[in-house]
C-alpha cells in the first residue's frame, strides 16, 4: 500500500471542502474568505464571462417557505442600487442543499487592510462618510445590513467605498422577513465585537437601522483607535453612535454621515459640546490663512506706527 | 454672504481700522477724519470691484492677486494725492486688498444660476 503525500492530501482536502458548482453556471476559481456564516469563493460566471464572488451559507436545511423567502429578499437587496453597495447578482442551492448568492466580485482593500496601510485620519473618515451614506441608502429602502464591519467593507482601486455581505440583512417592518439566514429570536447572528448590544442579545425583533448605527460607531473607533490626534469630537461621534440605550445613538446613518462631514469641515458637531477654547482652536485651524494674513497685517501696522514715531 | 456683499463690508471694516491707525501718527492726527473718510470710502472701492471679480472668477490664487493690485492701486492713487506718506499709505492697503481678494473667494457664497 502507498501512503498519500501531504500534499497530495492537502489538495484532497481541499477539493472536498470545495462548494460544488456542477450544477450552476459557476465555476469554482479559488477560497477567498472563510467564516462563521459560511465561504467566500471567487468563482467564473460562465454565461456572462465573468468573475464573481459567491459566498455559500451553512444553512443545515432548506424547507421550501425558508426557500421563498430568500429569493424574496434576494431581490429586495439586489434592487438595492447605489455605488456604495456592492448587490447581489444571483442566489440559488448547491446540491448539497446549502444556499449561496453570487455577488459583484470587488477589486481592492478592506477596510481593515485600506487602515493598516498607513491610512490618514482624514482619508479614513472620508471614506466611513461613504459607508454612512451607503448604509442610509439602504435604510432608506427598509434593508438592515446586520452584519457591518470592517472587514465587509471594501475600497476599490479608485478609492470607491463599497458595503458587501448583505447576506443576513434584514428587510425592516415586515413580519415574514428574516434574512438568508433564518434568524429567529433568541439566535445571535453577525460579528461580536462590532454588535450592538440588543443584537448580542439575540433580540431579533428589536432589531432596527439604530443596530447598524452601533456597528458603524465600532468600525469608527476601530478607525480612530491608533490615530496619534484624534479630536474629542472624533470621539464623541463615535461614542454616540455606540450608546447601549439604542435610544441615545445617532437617529439614523444620514445624521452621523452628517456629523461625519461637520468634522470634516471642521464645524461643531452635534454629539460634543465645546468649550469656548476648543472652539476658538477649531475657527483658528479652519481659518488658518485668513489669521496668520489677519496677524501679518497686525505686526506690518505695530511696525508703522513705531517707525512713524521717530 | 455674496462675495460682492463680503468684499463691500470686509473692505469699508478694514478701511476704517487702517485709517483709525492714523491716530499713532502725530503729525497727522488733526486729519483724523479725512483720513478715516478716505481710507474707508477707499476700502469699499476696494471691496466692491474685488467681490465682483471674485463673483465673476471662481479661483482662490487669482482673487488674492487682484485683490493684491487693487489694494495697491487704491493705496498708491490715495498716496499720490496726498503727496507723501507711500509706504505707510501703500503696504497696509496693499494686505488689505490681500486679505478682502482671499476672503471673498473663500468666504463669499457662488452666485445661484437659474437651470431653466
Amino acid at each position: 500500500m502507498r501512503w498519500l503525500s501531504d500534499d497530495k492530501l492537502k489538495h484532497l482536502r481541499s477539493v472536498v471542502s470545495e462548494p460544488d458548482f456542477s450544477a450552476t453556471k459557476y465555476t469554482f476559481v479559488k477560497e477567498l474568505g472563510r467564516g462563521g456564516m459560511g465561504v467566500v469563493c471567487l468563482a467564473e460566471d460562465r454565461e456572462l464571462d465573468r468573475l464573481v464572488a459567491i459566498k455559500v451559507l451553512n444553512t443545515p436545511e432548506l424547507t421550501a417557505d425558508f426557500g421563498d423567502r430568500m429569493i424574496r429578499e434576494a431581490q429586495i437587496i439586489a434592487r438595492l442600487e447605489h455605488p456604495g453597495i456592492v448587490p447581489v447578482h444571483d442566489v440559488g442551492t448547491l446540491p448539497d442543499g446549502r444556499i449561496f448568492y453570487a455577488m459583484k466580485y470587488v477589486r481592492g482593500s478592506r477596510l481593515d487592510e485600506y487602515a493598516a496601510q498607513g491610512a490618514s485620519l482624514r482619508d479614513r473618515l472620508r471614506k466611513f462618510q461613504s459607508v454612512c451614506d451607503a448604509v442610509a441608502f439602504a435604510h432608506a429602502h427598509g434593508v438592515i445590513h446586520r452584519d457591518l464591519k470592517p472587514q465587509n467593507i471594501m475600497i476599490g482601486s479608485f478609492g470607491e467605498v463599497l458595503v458587501l455581505d448583505w447576506g443576513i440583512a434584514k428587510i425592516r417592518d415586515d413580519p415574514r422577513s428574516s434574512a438568508f439566514h433564518q434568524t429567529t429570536e433568541g439566535a445571535v447572528i453577525g460579528t461580536r465585537n462590532y454588535m450592538s448590544p440588543e443584537q448580542a442579545r439575540g433580540e431579533v425583533d428589536q432589531l432596527d437601522e439604530r443596530a447598524d448605527i452601533y456597528s458603524l460607531g465600532a468600525v469608527l473607533s476601530f478607525l480612530l483607535k491608533d490615530q496619534p490626534k484624534v479630536s474629542k469630537a472624533a470621539h464623541a461621534i463615535s461614542s454616540k453612535a455606540t450608546a447601549t440605550a439604542k435610544e441615545s445613538r445617532y437617529a439614523s446613518a444620514s445624521h452621523l454621515s452628517a456629523d461625519i462631514g461637520r468634522l470634516l469641515d471642521a464645524e461643531p458637531v452635534s454629539a460634543y459640546r465645546e468649550n469656548a477654547f476648543e472652539r476658538t482652536s477649531r475657527w483658528v485651524g479652519k481659518n488658518r490663512f485668513l489669521v496668520l494674513l489677519v496677524l501679518a497685517y497686525l505686526l506690518m501696522r505695530i511696525f508703522l506706527i513705531f517707525t512713524s514715531r521717530r | 454672504m455674496s462675495k460682492p456683499l463680503i468684499g463691500v463690508l470686509l473692505g469699508a471694516i478694514l478701511g476704517l481700522i487702517d485709517g483709525l491707525t492714523a491716530w499713532f501718527t502725530p503729525a497727522v492726527r488733526d486729519q483724523l477724519l479725512g483720513i478715516v473718510i478716505g481710507s474707508t470710502l477707499k476700502g469699499i472701492i476696494a471691496g466692491v470691484a474685488i467681490g465682483f471679480f471674485a463673483k465673476k472668477f471662481h479661483s482662490l490664487p487669482l482673487g488674492i492677486v487682484f485683490g493684491l493690485l487693487v489694494g495697491a492701486f487704491l493705496a498708491w492713487l490715495v498716496a499720490f494725492m496726498q503727496g507723501g506718506y507711500y509706504f505707510e499709505i501703500i503696504l497696509p492697503g496693499t494686505l488689505v486688498g490681500l486679505i478682502v481678494g482671499f476672503a471673498t473667494q473663500k468666504y463669499g457664497k457662488p452666485a445661484v444660476t437659474a437651470n431653466t
